[in-house]
């Protein structure tokens, strides 16, 4: 946002009219906002604005571009939050070109110095409008971060044994927050084995298949193992026409195969009880 | 320079990475090692590197080179106790570490090696 | 901003410590804190190995948005990279590509800026921003 300062001429004329143009705007911006305010509250959230527009106009230092971000920023958060749309804080803004034009329109060769000032309160009231945005903008990520969170679960299944059923599209966000609680809930558990089971993926194409062997990788790097659970037949059919391999990586359809999978690798057997027979603990591969 | 220290114990190497290595260091490891696989015929490597916070793609490679040379001696290198965001950050530049065998801390590692015949 | 030569293989040692000093104070999470400064050792260590020598500049940056961030700069006078397309190759399978860890290093972090002529030397900008 660039300041002016060549403004000098009619700086000097708002600083002399401050109390009569402030009073002015402050009745247009209330007209527009159809009585949700009065005009003593508007005031004084306008006076503050008026005196940094007239220091910036005066060309008086660096900081008042700051200052004037800072109160603006402010008066758009405050509007949002009191139920005023964007373009009525906007308008309220713009609404001082009128208040101003009033005061001068009579006054010798204020035109080009009148120019400058109104594109510099026209950049001001765009940036209500950007400040606005930013916020939904901000509040949206942090919603979808939150959905991120709660949609990825990483469960203990069984001794040494952590599964990860992942739902909905596998995107490289979703994959970062995968890849950091797998390899948390590895060290955590001290587990040798994950399943990944993508029952739930609605796609698969070659970026997922990407994203799934980035995973596998990062969890290879801390000692596990991981195996793709939950192959539906089309899935199969496309992961084959695409040409993906998933090389050495085990694959089986269900969570159920892949567990018995990984409890057989580990020397580990989940069996039938018959009647008077003694629970058996699953025994843990040989001596250390 | 600083040099990391290597401990024997049994048919064992232990080396344990506690500082920020520069690459001089790395490379003068893997000569430590390759002489002492060579002079005493130890069967393991284990390489601890729970302490360390940055492994790029030059000291990755390192570590994967320090597996390859231990093999050349018929022993076993296994990496142990890595960072899970060393982990990802590793696996986004395309290092997977293939030829190194891992896990998830010294005491598995050696049960690891041990589980050879 | 903190400029540091990068003379030695110390200089890159020094420069991944003064990066994760500066990507902890905005706010950079463990991973992206370990990425920018992983990037930042690939990118120092080829100014020193494959430009002879630099410069990294280290600093904070703040978007427009309000979200703060790390950037770092690298520069060198060394003989440029030729063929930057080259250099850049997307080597995630294979891990290849002029051995010069750039691409690499371009997919840890937010905004990657290579400028580099041979003879002139190279300049990489690079920016990590807190989520």
């Amino acid at each position: 946002m660039d300041v002016d300062s060549s403004q000098q001429r009619m700086a000097a004329y708002m600083r002399d009219h401050q109390d009569k143009v402030v009073g002015r705007w402050s009745e247009i911006v209330v007209a527009g906002l159809r009585g949700r305010s009065s005009v003593a509250e508007v005031r004084r959230e306008l006076e503050d604005l008026y005196s940094l527009v007239v220091r910036a106009m005066s060309g008086a230092d660096e900081q008042v571009a700051g200052e004037l971000t800072a109160v603006l920023t402010e008066l758009s958060g405050s509007r949002a939050r009191n139920g005023f749309t964007p373009r009525e804080t906007a308008l309220g803004v713009f609404a001082l070109k009128d208040a101003v034009f009033e005061l001068v329109a009579d006054v010798a060769d204020l035109a080009p110095e009148y120019l400058a000032f109104s594109r510099m309160i026209d950049d001001l009231g765009l940036l209500t409008f950007e400040t606005y945005a930013a916020a939904r903008e901000q509040i949206i990520a942090d919603q979808a971060t939150a959905m991120l969170e709660l949609s990825t679960p990483v469960i203990r299944l069984w001794d040494g044994v952590i599964a990860v059923p992942l739902v909905g599209a596998l995107d490289s966000a979703r994959t970062q927050l995968v890849m950091e609680k797998l390899l948390e809930t590895l060290v955590a558990t001290g587990a040798d084995h994950a399943v990944l089971d993508i029952t739930g993926v609605s796609t698969v194409d070659t970026e997922v298949a990407q994203h799934l062997l980035k995973t596998v990788s990062a969890a290879r790097l801390l000692g596990a193992e991981c195996i793709v659970s939950g192959i539906r037949p089309q899935v199969a059919q496309t992961i084959v026409s695409l040409g993906i391999e998933f090389g050495d990586i085990a694959t089986k359809a269900t969570l159920a195969d892949a567990l018995a999978h990984v409890l057989n690798r580990r020397g580990q057997r989940i069996g039938q009880q018959r009647p008077g027979q003694q629970r058996t603990e699953p025994q843990k591969p040989g001596p250390a | 320079m600083d040099r990391v220290p290597i401990l024997k114990i049994g048919t064992t190497l232990f080396v344990s990475i506690q500082i920020d290595l520069q690459d001089e260091s790395v490379v003068r490891l893997q000569e430590d090692l390759a002489d002492e696989l060579a002079a005493t015929g130890a069967r393991g490597v284990i390489i601890d590197i729970t302490a360390v916070e940055i492994v790029d793609s030059f000291i990755g490679r390192m570590l994967a080179m320090i597996g390859s040379i231990s093999r050349l001696f018929d022993a076993e290198t296994v990496l142990v106790g890595m960072r899970p965001a060393v982990a990802i950050t590793l696996t986004e530049l395309g290092l997977s570490l293939r030829g190194v065998r891992t896990a998830l801390n010294a005491e598995k590692g050696l049960e690891l090696l041990n589980g050879r015949a | 901003m903190d400029e540091l030569p990068i003379r030695t293989g110390d200089d890159v040692v020094r420069v991944r410590q003064q990066v994760r000093v500066v990507a902890a104070k905005t706010g950079l999470s463990l991973v992206d804190q370990t990425k920018v400064v992983t990037a930042a050792s690939e990118l120092a260590r080829n100014a020193l190995v494959h430009g002879g020598g630099g410069l990294a500049r280290v600093e904070v940056v703040t978007s427009a948005l309000g979200k703060s961030g790390v950037r770092i700069g690298f520069t060198d006078e060394g003989p440029g990279i030729a063929d930057v397309d080259l250099a850049l190759t997307d080597g995630w399978s294979s891990g290849v590509g002029l051995g010069l860890g750039l691409s690499g290093a371009r997919r840890l972090v937010d905004e990657f800026e290579l400028t580099s002529k041979p003879g002139t030397g190279t300049s990489v900008v690079v920016v990590k921003w807190s989520r």
